[in-house]
């Protein structure tokens, strides 16, 4: 049979598997599965290519061998707790292959026709913008650059300049690709420049939605590289993440309450922003020993757990209180907010590394209907997504984002370094609540405390 | 690539969006991650297009270009399922007879 036939045809069957391991990624019980029925589909479309005719095999083995004891090395040594860091570089290397798939096409071949050279400059703006834009997340989320939005005046005119400029350079070069290669150049150079200006406003309590946003890009930039080497896998691949991508990020912006364009271009957080209504009462601290009386009596327990956890890396002690509290007849559960964190599900993925059955994780929706009956919630390294001013204060500039109820728990235990705001930079009014108890200290030693009181009795 | 090819082309493009949004609408947030990082995998697919360019022997510099694509791409497929995987055997279901 014709070796292009062939191909064709195992194309189809990894575009099913594909299709069916993200299908099977919908299920805890049979995600792992997915996946790997995913990756083989993937493995199934290389080895097929390969098949293509008049292919050299030096450098392919030599970018397939450094791919891949990179990406061996990068999946292994990577903590829990960096997790989104990691996403963040995936994503940043997919976009960048983009770039550089539709650059070699444009370099062998300048004088293709007007359809080819559209999808090459589409590839190299959003493979570019997703290239940089991940590298800046990257940084931001390792901190190796602050977290906070960095604005400076007339930001979005600049960036509507340069996004304006790569449409002019686009058109230029699309009239005569041959001619034109400094402008392709310039291109990819104006795409990257974008890609950090993107990024940068951004601060780092929104990162769930740009890295969704990322993800969702870098498929849009594989699928164009389809539409320019017109590869059918390419396209639906590509258009599959593209989705996947898109639908995250409507369900952060959802669970925030904002708008995308809101997250985009707003800076949220960067400056003191107009106060909602000051806080009235006093800070009620409490020891290791008091609270853990109050743990010992209680019948049911939440934890609510936080960007702070994560920090501390307090996942592994929080488990193991929660084990005590079991044993000691409470009945246990670990609420977790959709935008906890600085990635979709970034606490479920700690959790998950400490062990905690995934039975035990309750969504916001869920406990929020009996959170009444909570004799105590334990708010580990959370602040925003518990702010009750959310719920009533319209000045504030959380209002209207569902939280997490637990000022209505019976007891609030709030373990916190210091009495700094969140993210957000707003007080808390959930502090200074009559019910509520503060625990101050690393959250890891606070937990291990409280362990420690368990054991002890 | 002419008029008819690229309306073909778009036509899969139309369909494919569909499909993933059909597919992924009702994923629990529990898997939000994984199901980033496992998709992500996917987008690695660029790799097929690397192949061709490493590896057709045309001039030096799509050589190059081709090449270092196939190195990126591989980092985000290899990367991408292997992280995935780690992340996924992490979630279990309490064992029975595990009661305590």
């Amino acid at each position: 049979m014709n070796p292009a036939i062939i191909i064709n045809i195992t194309y189809i069957v990894s575009v099913v598997l594909f299709a069916i391991g993200l299908k099977m990624l919908s299920s805890p019980a049979s995600a792992r599965k997915g996946n790997l029925v995913s990756a083989l589909g993937m493995l199934l479309a290389v080895i097929a290519t390969l098949l293509t005719k008049g292919l050299t095999f030096q450098w392919i083995l030599v970018g397939i061998v450094v791919g891949s004891l990179i990406g061996v090395a990068a999946a292994y040594f990577v903590a829990m707790t960096a997790m989104p860091e990691m996403v963040a570089l995936l994503n940043g290397s997919g976009g960048l292959a983009s770039v550089l798939v539709a650059w070699a096409v444009y370099h062998f071949a300048p004088n293709s026709d007007i359809f080819t050279t559209i999808t090459i400059f589409l590839s190299v703006l959003v493979g570019g913008v997703t290239f940089t834009g991940s590298v800046i997340a990257w940084a931001k989320l390792s901190e190796k650059i602050s977290g906070k939005p960095f604005l400076f005046a007339g930001q979005k005119i600049v960036n509507f300049l340069i996004l304006g400029a790569i449409l002019v350079c686009g058109i230029i070069y699309t009239m005569h690709p041959a001619a034109n290669y400094p402008i392709f150049i310039g291109t990819v150079i104006l795409s990257l420049i974008l890609g950090v200006l993107a990024v940068v406003p951004i601060g780092g309590g929104d990162m769930p939605v740009v890295i969704s946003l990322l993800n969702s890009y870098s498929g849009i930039a594989a699928c164009f590289t389809g539409f320019v080497i017109q590869n059918t896998v390419l396209i639906v691949a590509g258009s599959l993440v593209g989705a996947s991508g898109i639908i995250l990020t409507q369900i952060m912006c959802k669970a925030m309450n904002r708008s995308l364009t809101n997250v985009l271009f707003s800076g949220f957080g960067s400056a003191v922003q107009k106060k909602g209504a000051t806080v009235e009462g006093e800070i009620k601290p409490i020891t290791a020993q008091d609270a853990y009386l109050i743990l010992e009596a209680a019948s049911s327990v939440v934890f609510v757990p936080g960007y702070g956890m994560a920090v501390a890396q307090a996942q592994h002690v929080v488990r193991e209180l929660g084990e005590l509290l079991e044993a000691n007849g409470a009945d246990v559960k670990y609420a977790v907010h959709p935008v906890a964190g600085r990635m979709p599900g970034h606490m479920n993925v700690l959790l998950a590394e400490a062990n905690v059955p995934y039975d035990h994780l309750v969504d916001m929706d869920q406990i929020n209907s009996n959170i009444a009956s909570v004799d105590v919630a334990l708010v580990i390294g959370a602040n925003d997504v518990v702010n009750p001013a959310a719920r009533h204060d319209e000045a504030s500039p959380i209002y209207g984002m569902p939280i997490i109820n637990v000022d209505q728990a019976k007891t609030v235990f709030v373990l916190k370094r210091s009495m700094r705001p969140g993210f957000a930079g707003i007080e808390n009014e959930l502090f200074y609540k009559e019910n509520t108890r503060m625990l101050f200290g690393d959250a890891k030693e606070s937990v291990q405390g409280l362990v420690a009181e368990f054991k002890s009795s | 690539m002419d008029p008819q090819t690229l309306i073909f082309l778009f036509f899969i493009f139309v369909l494919s969006i569909f499909l993933g949004v059909e597919l992924i609408s009702k994923v629990p947030s529990t898997l939000h991650t994984p199901l980033m990082s496992g998709s992500n995998a996917i987008s690695g697919i660029t790799l097929i297009g690397a192949l061709v360019s490493a590896g057709t022997p045309h001039n030096q510099i799509s050589t190059l270009l081709g090449t270092l694509a196939v190195v990126f791409a591989t980092i985000n497929v290899i990367g991408g399922y292997l992280v995935t995987d780690r992340m996924l055997a992490m979630f279990k279901k309490k064992a029975p007879g595990d009661k305590k």
